[in-house]
């Protein structure tokens, strides 16, 4: 009888050890692929929202993201942080006659901007739309950059139209993105949660999503970074265009701009009465994409012949 | 009191952990499923969403399409609440809380499915307010952190009270209970408004941007919710020895009849007027019932999904509204096709047309990897693990073999009792 019950005793236990290693190992399984993880620093996680940072905050951020850029890239790079000038206030225009679709633009930006090559990210879309249309369902938007322009065709680049009435910035659950006062609307890299609702939101489809880490090739990178704009970005955020501010913040014209082989486009300070923009504005018959949406963008197209 | 509740956590721990072969077979195979889709989602979370069929194009997928589903299976529980509370229904009465825990195990999927979705859930204590920057009132996705939230705790509260008070053989204080069950009838309607807000609020999305989204929704969770607790029913009824009144499953059925009935109404209206009219914003509903030409590519992955869902729910509503739906053999039939027609019709029938076209025009398909199919996978697997330990302690309690003062008084005859679908 004793040994009956010992028996089953060392037969509990035995089960009970079985089932304990059964559970340790399924749970091993399940998180194996965490080996290949690379941990964030505890900074990094904690970092606060962006208009919540004092200079010297944002000045350690910067040294801490600059080593990891290093780290990662094996680039040497350099992040400011330059802020909106008062008074100043950014748009666009761009002559659609003028527009052959090269997309040189579009290329300028990824280099400019520290773009993902893998998987290929860019800002700039150019639709090769037919002629006697608004119709965007009808572009192409992937013709071949070689034969351009054809027949019969006009070419209309697209971008983040960095509208007064943004539903972007909207519809974001934890303010991640906000329009400055010089009119750019910019993402905080570093609060973005990844829930893509402002890419549902976005009518021109102005916003990209780093699926996964950006792959960039050590010497493409341009060293020059701004914290609100050409950073490299970290996975799982939202990105778009932001007027290079980190250029045009200093005086320069977007990298786009400064590319474009036909000069059909005019960048500027909207409150400058002497500005070019201005001029275009007042005199040429400007028109915005999707008016409709009641988005008010910042980017004026205009056909001038 | 406190010493009692101890008690009760203590024996419901161990209560959890009891029953017989099939019991710990069904829970050990949806822990298996979980595990499945607990690794599938560490591949996403150190590779990023990269795993997952999504682009820019296409930027929400099945994630999204099983959240919005279970949202509505979460409303549903009013159908059951309404009934029982409103109009003093005695049978409803009887089954009110099983309802109201599937409605607990529904917004616990759902909040699984929107946290898988998020490509940085390290941030996701930047949706606290005050720590965190809550968009609130603004983002309709504020609005949904507490409605979803709001629920669950509403509904844990309400099924956790009283089955406590049943184990106490205890009559529930009137005050703690009743005026947060009314709560709940309002809040329910909200969780389903407030998502349907998500997307009708979105003025570059044709496809959603329409007034009727919001009825829809509500209408094809009264659906599909009864129709899965009928199902529901129909195996507590199999495994444990709990009554489940006849009268309550024909209640439910009208439910779902009136509710399919009016879904396809619905339905037929927004397909007239996208048709009708033919104006330019009708290329999502063209993609969705017959596909695309674009380019000379001919674009129609969801032909199928939407065909098969629509014949579904006529054949549903044909056995419904016919004497077939009195035999419950024909009305389970039933109740499966509601449920699969309708996931399909809401889930990703309504969330991959509102991508395709993109606002530029471009078509982009969508079709999730194996990998992100594993992690829905797991997060039903999960729901239903919760859903079945949830039953496994309320129906003792509700038909008083596990009491304060009998313990588990569980006979050997009930001791597969908890399984559940």
């Amino acid at each position: 009888m004793a040994t009956e019950t010992n028996n089953e005793v060392k037969r509990r236990s035995f089960l009970k050890a079985g089932a304990g290693v059964a559970i340790a190992g399924a749970i091993g399984a399940t998180l194996a692929p965490l080996r290949n993880m690379k941990s964030g620093t505890l900074d990094g996680f904690f970092q606060q929202h962006y208009t919540r940072l004092s200079k010297d905050d944002i000045q350690g951020i910067i040294t801490r993201l600059e080593g990891e850029i290093g780290r990662d890239y094996g680039a040497k790079v350099t992040i400011k942080d330059p802020k909106p000038k008062s008074g100043v206030r950014f748009a666009y225009a761009l002559n659609l006659s003028r527009c052959n679709g090269s997309r040189r633009c579009v290329t300028a930006c990824v280099q400019e901007n520290n773009q993902s090559r893998d998987p290929a990210i860019q800002y700039i879309k150019v639709l090769e739309m037919p002629s006697g249309t608004f119709d965007l369902e009808q572009s192409d938007h992937y013709y071949d950059d070689e034969q351009v322009p054809k027949e019969g065709k006009y070419y209309l680049p697209v971008q983040c139209q960095q509208c007064e009435n943004p539903p972007c910035t909207k519809v974001c659950p934890v303010e991640a993105t906000w329009k400055e006062p010089d009119g750019v609307t910019v993402i905080d890299y570093n609060w973005c949660i990844g829930c893509r609702y402002c890419m549902a939101a976005c009518p021109y489809e102005a916003r990209r999503f780093n699926f996964s880490k950006p792959e960039i090739p050590k010497e493409d990178i341009n060293p020059d970074m701004g914290y609100l704009s050409n950073r490299i970005r970290p996975v799982g955020v939202v990105e778009k265009c932001h007027f290079c501010l980190h250029r045009t913040r200093e005086g320069k014209n977007p990298a786009c701009l400064e590319v474009c082989p036909t000069g059909a486009r005019v960048f500027g300070d909207l409150n400058d009465p002497e500005s070019e923009i201005r001029y275009i504005i007042k005199n040429k018959r400007t028109y915005v994409l999707k008016e409709e949406a009641g988005t008010v963008p910042a980017f004026f197209y205009y056909f001038d012949v | 009191m406190v010493k009692d509740y101890v008690l009760f956590l203590g024996r419901a721990c161990k209560l959890s952990f009891t029953g017989g072969g099939p019991f710990y077979a069904w829970m050990i195979f949806l822990t298996i499923l979980c595990g499945i889709g607990g690794n599938a989602y560490m591949t996403q979370f150190v590779s990023g969403l990269t795993t997952t069929g999504m682009t820019d194009q296409v930027s929400w997928g099945a994630y999204i399409a099983n959240f919005t589903f279970l949202v509505g299976v979460a409303a549903a529980a009013v159908m059951l609440v309404i009934p029982a509370y409103v109009y003093r229904n005695k049978e409803m009465h009887d089954v009110v809380l099983f309802g109201e825990l599937l409605a607990i195990a529904a917004i616990v999927m759902c909040l699984i499915f929107v946290t898988v979705d998020l490509g940085r859930p390290d941030r996701f204590w930047h949706m606290i307010p005050v720590i965190g920057k809550f968009n609130f009132p603004v983002s309709m996705l504020a609005w949904d952190v507490i409605v979803l939230n709001g629920y669950l705790l509403l509904n844990l509260h309400i099924c956790g009270y009283l089955l406590f008070c049943k184990y106490m053989d205890r009559k529930p204080t009137w005050l703690f209970y009743i005026p947060l069950v009314f709560l709940a009838i309002v809040w329910a309607v909200s969780i389903h408004t407030v998502t349907a807000f998500l997307y009708v609020g979105l003025v570059g999305r044709p496809f959603w941007n329409a007034a009727i989204i919001a009825p829809r929704f509500l209408c094809s969770a009264f659906v599909a919710g009864p129709a899965i607790l009928i199902l529901a029913f129909q195996i507590i009824r199999r495994v444990s020895t709990y009554e489940i009144p006849d009268k309550a499953l024909h209640l439910l059925r009208n439910i779902v009849t009136t509710a399919l009935l009016i879904n396809l109404f619905l339905f037929a209206c927004e397909v007239f007027k996208e048709y009708y009219s033919g104006a330019l914003h009708s290329a999502s509903m063209t993609y969705l019932l017959q596909g695309l030409e674009h380019h000379g590519h001919t674009y129609n992955a969801l032909v199928p999904w939407i065909w098969t869902a629509l014949v579904l729910e006529v054949v549903a509503m044909i056995i419904l509204i016919t004497p077939l739906g009195k035999k419950l053999g024909y009305l389970d039939a039933a109740c499966l096709f509601c449920i699969v027609g309708v996931w399909i019709e809401k889930g990703m029938g309504l969330i991959i047309p509102g991508f395709i076209p993109t606002p530029l025009g471009n078509i982009v398909e969508y079709l999730p990897t194996t990998n992100e199919l594993l992690i829905c996978m797991g997060a039903w697997a999960f729901g239903i693990l919760i859903y079945s330990w949830m039953l496994r302690l309320a129906i003792p309690i509700m038909s008083g073999q596990f009491s304060h003062e009998k313990g588990i008084a569980l006979s050997m005859s009930s001791a597969s009792e908890g399984e559940m679908k």
